[in-house]
């Protein structure tokens, strides 16, 4: 059927001037550094950037004018880390506020535009057809979405942190830190440990990216992938604050979102970390396979 | 199918070479049904022979676009084979696409990227592509379509002439076996569809299938040496044009200023389907020899102006295959 016809004309008709390449290896990376290039040079990609810087330096105002007449910052009442109350005592603990006001909201907002408009985008406006003819590859074309993807969750938790360590050095102090279990820690330690919330926080967005992925498969509306993406988001959230529904929310890739905290104690607390990296491992294999089936059976008719 | 595992993974090797005969496209039987259950595409048998312009004709909706679609891959057939450059398809699109350059249903770019850059992400998708080269390949083909000057400027400010051209210009990055173009004088002025067709007959001569679809008939008889005609997702013929056009017979032309008379003596001399118009009078050619008529119409006192058979046209040919105008099929 393929081969075994093919091969015998291949011998005597040998074609000239058509020598191709073969493909190195390394042409995978090429084709992602093209992928990353073309999602940076977007100005929605910068806009959501920026919008992420903006967050923390909101927060740091915020609470430099509150606090000017001496009072006590966030009033002790909130829910979430009691990180808001220090940072009066030390800009670092900005980092970790503004991680714990962008990751239920803003940063996997921006996640679910990138990773809905990631095929659906291309799919719109046509050049998907272009990059498979050339031919991409569809597996290696998903692969480099979902890359580039990932590499974006990891640039906005590090805008979003680097942006509040700024704030926070110009407008509060610096040096050593208490933990949650109360002990003292070096600035230094502190910095390495707001590194690694900060990855922390990238690993906890890979879930919605594939979820994103996954649904920008199905569409080849852009916009429609990419609302799809933020709806569920907003309505997983929800669900996840409905007590009744506690037997699924263990389930739920937003549930242990918030464990990044536990990092600040002494000595870390693992449990709920690992859960949620666990959680979001399984929910790229899933819908990352199921991106993958989709993908590479589709009807390419945009 | 249980070849495909067999075959797959040296896939990349054949790139190279792999002419079955000299049929550079060949489908058996291909269908496409889409899920609405409407078939696009209905037994199609294309046969395109390697070194020709083959013209791809149709209504709009006639299953053109699904056909190019199935041919590189980008949609599964419902059943029939498919083989681009003696490979099947879409099973080897790894090996056979890198020699294919296309254009299908217009360009599509990268609104905030300049002209260059498109190319060079394009150029960056293809796994057979050398970075090391990409400038200067990026640079001749920008040149080859003429949009040097506008190589730096954002694709959103094209017009849809340069849009074309650069869509061209990235279907011609690489040394092609095979180009694929569909519409591809779609928005081009009369200057920029000659520049295409000249273009186009360059390409040819450098021994480069080229398989154009349109919808423009004389746009085909202009450049191609070869053609089919589809109506309603079926193949309707092919063949060379010359043979095509020579399917369609011609039609006597009779310029006069008296075409009551001529189409008075013609009629005496047994001559059928005749047309009178404001110039003369057009008729189906009879089976003999046509000297003898003019003489008869000379004869009866009719001032003949000029007098001839009409070469038929693929327009024609078309409306004789088909049975009716070049209309979209509902």
């Amino acid at each position: 059927m393929s081969r075994a016809e093919a091969v015998p004309g291949s011998e005597a008709v040998p074609v000239e001037g058509t020598a191709v390449r073969k493909p190195s290896p390394l042409w995978t990376f090429g084709l992602f550094r093209s992928e990353l290039v073309t999602t940076f040079r977007r100005w929605r990609t910068i806009a959501l950037l920026g919008v992420l810087a903006a967050v923390p330096i909101l927060i740091g105002i915020a609470i430099k004018i509150e606090t000017s007449d001496g009072s006590a910052a966030g009033g002790g009442g909130g829910e979430g880390p009691a990180f808001i109350s220090q940072i009066t005592n030390n800009g670092l603990f900005l980092v970790f506020t503004a991680l714990a006001a962008t990751l239920p909201f803003f940063l996997p907002m921006a996640i679910g535009v990138i990773a809905g408009d990631a095929i659906a985008g291309e799919a719109n406006a046509g050049t998907l057809r272009y990059l498979l003819v050339a031919p991409a590859g569809r597996t290696r074309l998903l692969l480099t979405k979902y890359a580039t993807t990932m590499t974006f969750c990891l640039v906005a938790t590090l805008v979003v942190a680097a942006s509040a360590l700024i704030v926070g050095a110009l407008l509060f102090p610096l040096g050593e830190l208490t933990t949650i279990s109360g002990t003292r820690i070096s600035f230094t330690d502190g910095l390495g440990r707001a590194l690694l919330i900060a990855l922390v926080v990238a690993a906890s967005l890979t879930g919605v990216a594939a979820l994103g992925l996954f649904i920008s498969t199905l569409t080849n509306s852009g916009i429609a992938a990419m609302a799809t993406t933020v709806g569920l988001l907003i309505t997983i959230q929800i669900l996840d604050q409905i007590p009744q529904l506690h037997a699924l929310q263990p389930y739920f890739f937003s549930h242990y979102w918030l464990s990044f905290a536990d990092l600040m104690r002494d000595p870390v607390y693992w449990d709920d970390l690992f859960r949620n990296l666990g959680l979001q491992t399984l929910y790229a294999a899933v819908f990352g396979s199921a991106a993958w089936a989709r993908f590479t059976a589709k009807d390419i008719t945009a | 199918m249980e070849e495909l595992s067999a075959a797959e993974p040296d896939m990349v090797d054949t790139g190279g070479a792999v002419l079955a005969e000299d049929t550079v496209i060949a489908t058996r039987a291909l269908t496409k049904r889409y899920r609405g259950g409407q078939l696009a595409v209905d037994g199609l048998d294309l046969t395109v022979p390697a070194g020709s312009v083959f013209g791809f004709l149709g209504p709009n909706g006639s299953g053109k676009t699904t056909t190019i679609r199935m041919l590189m891959g980008l949609i599964e057939p419902t059943s029939g084979t498919a083989r681009v450059l003696g490979q099947p398809m879409p099973r080897a699109t790894r090996a056979v696409l890198p020699h294919v350059g296309a254009l299908i249903e217009g360009p599509a770019l990268y609104g905030f990227l300049s002209g260059r850059d498109n190319l060079v992400r394009y150029d960056a998708a293809d796994p057979t592509a050398d970075p090391r080269t990409r400038r200067t390949r990026v640079a001749a083909a920008l040149d080859r379509v003429g949009l040097t000057a506008a190589g730096g400027k954002k694709a959103k400010a094209y017009s849809l002439g340069m849009k074309q051209r650069l869509g061209l210009a990235a279907a011609l990055l690489q040394p092609r076996r095979l180009l694929v173009l569909d519409e591809p004088t779609n928005g081009l002025d009369p200057q920029g569809m000659r520049e295409i067709r000249s273009l186009v007959r360059e390409l040819a001569s450098d021994g480069t299938t080229v398989f154009l679809s349109s919808h423009l008939l004389d746009e085909i008889e202009q450049v191609c040496t070869h053609a089919a005609v589809m109506a309603q997702g079926r193949l309707i013929t092919q063949g060379a044009v010359a043979d095509l056009a020579a399917g369609a017979r011609g039609r006597l032309v009779v310029t006069t200023p008296d075409p009551g008379d001529a189409a008075r003596v013609l009629k005496e001399q047994g001559v059928t389907d005749l047309v009178v118009t404001d110039t003369g009078v057009t008729a189906e050619p009879p089976d003999r020899e046509l000297a003898e008529l003019n003489a008869a119409l000379v004869e009866a006192g009719v001032r003949v102006r000029g007098f001839g058979v009409e070469r038929a046209s693929l327009e024609d040919a078309f409306v004789a295959l088909t049975g009716e105008g070049f209309d979209v099929a509902g």
